[in-house]
């Protein structure tokens, strides 16, 4: 048996890995240890939010499934922050989790090149430096060219639930026992991570009348570029808000100690923006309540999700807990709430393309490199499968600048900066949000997607056509004015505008607050463009300001990206640098000063002497 | 390897004892070369007695501070070397310490070392500086609370404030679902950016303070030749510096001194006199006295009140700046009634009773507000400072315009971002988490 890319694990970086490693024509495995938990959601049931909804584009937009999928599966959906500025707004899907799956694996199955297999990897086949395939529990071994690992929390995972500790892959399922000894001997520093997941509850045993509903959006949205909305937004359903309370708070406080992580028993490092709820009470003791949501995981099965609530107390107080909750009292808890901790590699070991430093054509994607959320995991799979098969190829990897993508940021951060607790997406690590946004997601990576051979012609050619139709547009409404005829001063009257002195073309006035693109389209006849063109060349003439100033720091990022630092560079003969910057930059080995910048313990000053050392030692070249 | 750096840190000249200071990786060894004994092996933060010696000469007789590497000044092993002062056995030493292998210090090069051995930072570098060259109290004291940190614990609380204002807004955008926590209004942004606004504002207004207590107040005497203008200087100065006689036009040449008032550095210049000469010598000094008059932050124009206005007075009257000049009317105890027809604030006085000295200090004390000085020594010592603040203050003006726009939060918070940048390049720090680490300290969110 022989394949030319193996992806180890089938979750959501396994999936995107190997459907991409296989339309990119490379003969792919994918091979999981139960494949009727392939694109399993194991925690929330909802895809996309805050940040991670612009990366479901992106996915989209460079060739991925995430979107698609997601499209076929959810029960309802909406924009966050739709009133907010256009950077900010990001899509977030309330996906089945038993269509969710079904849906990809079909995707999958109508993948040419691509076989999907059951078995536990428990080794790799390596030779002089370079990865040559895998071997499972019963000894078989496959070989192939490149491997992907994108193993989530099943390395050496264990499940806590009080003072108990099984030795579990999520949901009871088999972890891997050896893979992470493997990769330990092989020089990886091994991390030990943790997460947690809340209760499950029984639909007919929560009190819906006490609870607040929360409805999806009474506009439809997609995340996927190559369809149109396939849902009907009057059949979406709700999901519930929940209040913790008083006694709630004292049931946790009277037994923290019983906790997995406050009675000591967890030796993982858990997420910040994901805290247990017993985290919660004690660190933020002056809290009177605190928020939490009711989600039905599926249409298809009654189990609730209490997002929020995860905790790794033993049951009994689990269900004292979630009976303490208003609407909750006579709850039926099906599956109750755990914290797991698994093995993750130190991320600062991979290149920006993903592969490691250590083994060669081994890639690694996912919570195995230290993230968490099935968005982050899609975006690195997706990248290692594209990765994966231009090494193959022998092609430039497709690396994407913190200028062009979250999955960018995402990726530069993993590798520039390390981890210390699971790493989640947010708009704030995005410098350059205001550029990276969800709806132009297409315009910035399909052409790169493109040029590496990861989207279809016919994506591509649909962006064109969407390109022509931005400067047709533009062009309209630079030559079109506004005639301020008695039926137009009349409209903009009603509007509480005032009449502008002058004569203006749309273009201008599109700068003005009050001048929007719907006003404008009751004076001229834009009935030729798609809302999305619209939308496209509204943001760009109102926000232009902010645009113009991104794109300069853009400029001085791409700039800075450029000035490379030799790969020979020994950097304990640099002069007056910090110790600790000396340290920071031979263990990160970065490939540029724009890279070097942004490791933590490296400082402006040591960047400076930096730039000296280079010019002393290597200026003579540059010079040239 | 690094050099091992040597300088004379003590002002040449008169001074019982002098100072030659070594730094660097090789101090030990060079030090124990030229010394009367081994100090290879010796304690750290210790001081030794012993001989400087050359060629089996003793050159002098010293004691030794040696300081090990890393609690020193510049984190790297540090010898001072306490000498008998005078220039030629201070010369003689560093010749020594040059010849065993040292590289004389550029100037400000220990301090290079402190900050980029991360001993301090860039504004306690830059306010090291100050501090050498200090030479009055205040000044003492402006470098020692940069030191201390004042002007440091002044922005590191404006930052403070931006750093928790944008995390707020950054929960907002991605914890949209928490409807319990605080959510940053345009409103609220507006009154919360003005507040900031207002106090970098009063910093840059109080950097013509931190000027003042750095450079002190020039002072330019004018005046017509022979109405007392270096009398007021030696009175003030309380010594003959300049020279005075009776005949008109001695004082061709800038005279300079320094009084002290209330602590700050007054430096007085006096002027030739302003008015047409063909002596080439005076019109020399003609032209030097229009430059003064220049430069000053004052002028102090002298007339003599024992005699009428004469056309030449008005045409000092109409020459000197309008916006920094006081008038100073000499000779009042035989004042004839004269019709000064200016807005100028006026003193009247005698130079030879010395009387009314005293109120001329007493105006340019009121005149450059230097009693509010002391109070509160968090002033901006330098352009490069003045600049940063102003550029953070900028930033903040255009969000609050935009703001009026309704350009959205999410974008303002840029101009915030840059706001908090200038201000850390103030104080040399930078750190691109602080708000994330911020968001997940003050906000209860999550799953």
């Amino acid at each position: 048996m022989k394949y030319d890319i193996i992806v180890v694990g089938a979750g959501h970086a396994g999936c995107e890995a190997a459907h991409i490693s296989a339309f990119m024509g490379h003969k792919t495995l994918l091979i999981t240890s139960n494949i009727n938990n392939l694109a399993d959601m194991p925690c929330n049931p909802s895809i996309g939010g805050s940040a991670k909804g612009i990366i479901v584009r992106e996915i989209d937009a460079l060739g991925g499934l995430m979107g698609k999928v997601a499209d076929r599966s959810h029960f309802q959906i909406k924009m966050l922050n739709n009133s907010k500025g256009p950077a900010v707004r990001s899509l977030r899907a309330q996906a089945d989790k038993r269509v969710y799956p079904k849906v990809m694996r079909k995707y999958l199955d109508e993948t040419p090149n691509l076989e999907i297999k059951e078995g536990m990897v428990e080794n790799l086949i390596i030779d002089a430096g370079k990865i040559k395939g895998i071997i499972l529990e019963d000894g078989t071994k496959i070989s192939s060219d490149a491997v992907i690992l994108t193993t989530g929390t099943y390395l050496n995972a264990n499940i806590l639930i009080g003072s108990e500790n099984t030795p579990s892959g999520p949901h009871g399922e088999k972890r891997s026992n050896n893979l992470s000894f493997k990769l330990k001997e092989l020089g990886f520093n091994i991390k030990r991570l943790k997460t947690g997941t809340p209760q499950r509850i029984k639909a007919d045993s929560i009190d819906f009348a006490k609870l607040k509903p929360e409805l999806g959006d009474d506009t439809y949205w997609t995340f996927s570029f190559d369809n149109g909305p396939l849902y009907d937004k009057n059949e979406q359903q709700k999901c519930y808000l929940v209040y913790t309370n008083e006694k709630t708070h004292q049931i946790i406080r009277d037994n923290l100690k019983k906790s997995a992580m406050y009675g000591g028993y967890a030796t993982g490092v858990g997420p910040r923006y994901c805290p247990s709820i017993e985290d919660k009470i004690v660190r933020f003791a002056d809290k009177e309540r605190h928020q939490l949501f009711l989600e039905p995981e599926s249409i298809y099965y009654d189990e609730w999700y209490l997002q929020g609530f995860s905790t790794s107390m033993p049951r009994d107080v689990q269900e004292e807990m979630v009976h303490s909750l208003e609407g909750l009292e006579h709850a039926v808890i099906e599956k109750y709430a755990y914290a797991i901790e698994y093995d993750a590699i130190d991320p600062l070991q991979i290149k920006p393309s993903l592969e490691s430093k250590i083994v060669e054509n081994l890639f690694t994607a996912g919570q195995i490199n230290g993230t968490s959320g099935y968005e982050e995991a899609a975006g690195q799979g997706l990248i290692a499968g594209i990765n994966a098969s231009l090494k193959l190829d022998n092609k430039e990897p497709l690396i994407l600048k913190r200028s062009d993508a979250y999955i960018g940021v995402l990726i530069d951060d993993l590798v520039i900066k390390g981890i210390t607790d699971p790493y989640r997406m947010l708009t704030s690590r995005a410098e350059f949000r205001l550029l990276l946004r969800h709806d132009n997601a297409d315009i910035r990576l399909t052409p790169l997607a493109y040029e590496k051979g990861a989207v279809t012609e016919e994506k591509y050619q649909r962006l064109r056509n969407k390109l022509d139709n931005i400067e047709k547009l533009k062009n309209l409404l630079k030559e079109s004015h506004l005639k301020l005829t008695n039926e137009v001063i009349d409209v903009l009257k009603e509007n509480n505008i005032s009449v502008p002195a002058g004569n203006y073309s749309y273009a201008i006035l599109l700068k003005r607050p009050e001048f929007t693109m719907d006003l404008i389209q009751k004076f001229i006849d834009l009935n030729d463009f798609d809302e999305d063109v619209k939308n496209q060349v509204e943001i760009e003439y109102k926000y232009e300001g902010y645009i113009q100033n991104a794109m300069k720091e853009k400029l001085k990022l791409e700039k800075m990206e450029e000035k490379k630092i030799p790969s020979d560079i020994d950097y304990s003969k640099v002069q007056n640098m910090a110790s600790e910057a000396k340290q920071k930059l031979s263990l990160v080995k970065p490939l540029t000063i724009a890279q070097a910048s942004r490791i933590s313990g490296v400082n402006p000053t040591d960047i400076n002497i930096l730039l000296i050392y280079l010019k002393k030692e290597y200026g003579k070249n540059e010079d040239r | 390897m690094e050099d091992t750096i040597c300088a004379i840190s003590t002002s040449l000249g008169v001074g019982a004892i002098s100072i030659v200071r070594v730094t660097g990786p090789e101090t030990l060894n060079i030090v124990s070369e030229i010394f009367s004994s081994d100090i290879k092996s010796s304690e750290s933060h210790i001081i030794k007695y012993g001989h400087i010696v050359d060629n089996g000469e003793v050159i002098d007789e010293v004691l030794l501070m040696i300081m090990k590497a890393p609690k020193t000044y510049t984190k790297e092993d540090i010898i001072e070397i306490n000498c008998h002062g005078g220039i030629n056995t201070t010369n003689k030493i560093l010749e020594v310490l040059l010849k065993h292998g040292c590289r004389l210090a550029e100037p400000g090069e220990f301090t290079k070392r402190a900050y980029l051995n991360g001993r301090i930072n860039l504004l306690e570098a830059e306010a090291v500086g100050e501090l050498i060259k200090a030479k009055s109290d205040s000044k003492r004291k402006l470098s020692l609370n940069q030191i201390g940190g004042n002007l440091t614990k002044k922005i590191t609380g404006i930052r403070e404030i931006l750093v928790s204002l944008m995390a707020n807004i950054e929960v907002n955008i991605d914890y949209p679902e928490y409807t319990d926590n605080l959510v940053i209004t345009e409103g609220l942004l507006k009154e919360k950016l003005s507040v900031i606004s207002r106090e970098l504002a009063s910093l840059v207004k109080g950097a013509k303070y931190g000027k003042i207590v750095n450079n002190g107040i020039n002072v330019a005497i004018v005046g017509k030749p022979n109405v007392g203008k270096s009398s007021i200087l030696n009175h003030l100065l309380d010594e003959q510096k300049a020279i005075v006689t009776d005949i008109a036009g001695t004082t061709r040449d800038i005279i300079e001194g320094t009084i002290s008032l209330n602590g700050i550095e007054v430096n007085l210049i006096d002027t030739a006199g302003i008015h047409e000469t063909k002596d080439l010598v005076e019109s020399l000094g003609v032209q030097k006295s229009l430059e003064s008059i220049e430069n000053a932050d004052v002028v102090l124009l002298v007339l003599d009140g024992s005699r009428a206005i004469d056309d030449e007075d008005k045409d000092l009257l109409n020459k000197v700046p309008k916006d920094k000049t006081i008038i100073f009317i000499n000779k009042s105890d035989s004042l004839i009634h004269q019709d000064i027809d200016t807005d100028l604030p006026l003193v009247y006085g005698n130079t030879k009773e010395v009387e009314g000295l005293d109120k001329l200090k007493d105006k340019l004390i009121e005149y450059f507000d230097i009693n509010s000085i002391n109070k509160d020594l968090t002033y901006l010592s330098n352009a490069r400072q003045t600049d940063l603040v102003n550029k953070a203050n900028n930033a903040l003006q255009e969000g609050l315009n935009n703001l009026e726009k309704g350009i959205p939060i999410d974008m303002i918070e840029s101009n915030l971002k840059d706001c908090f940048d200038y201000l850390g390049q103030i104080i040399g720090d930078t750190y691109d988490e602080a708000v994330i680490d911020r968001l997940f300290q003050d906000f209860c969110v999550g799953k």
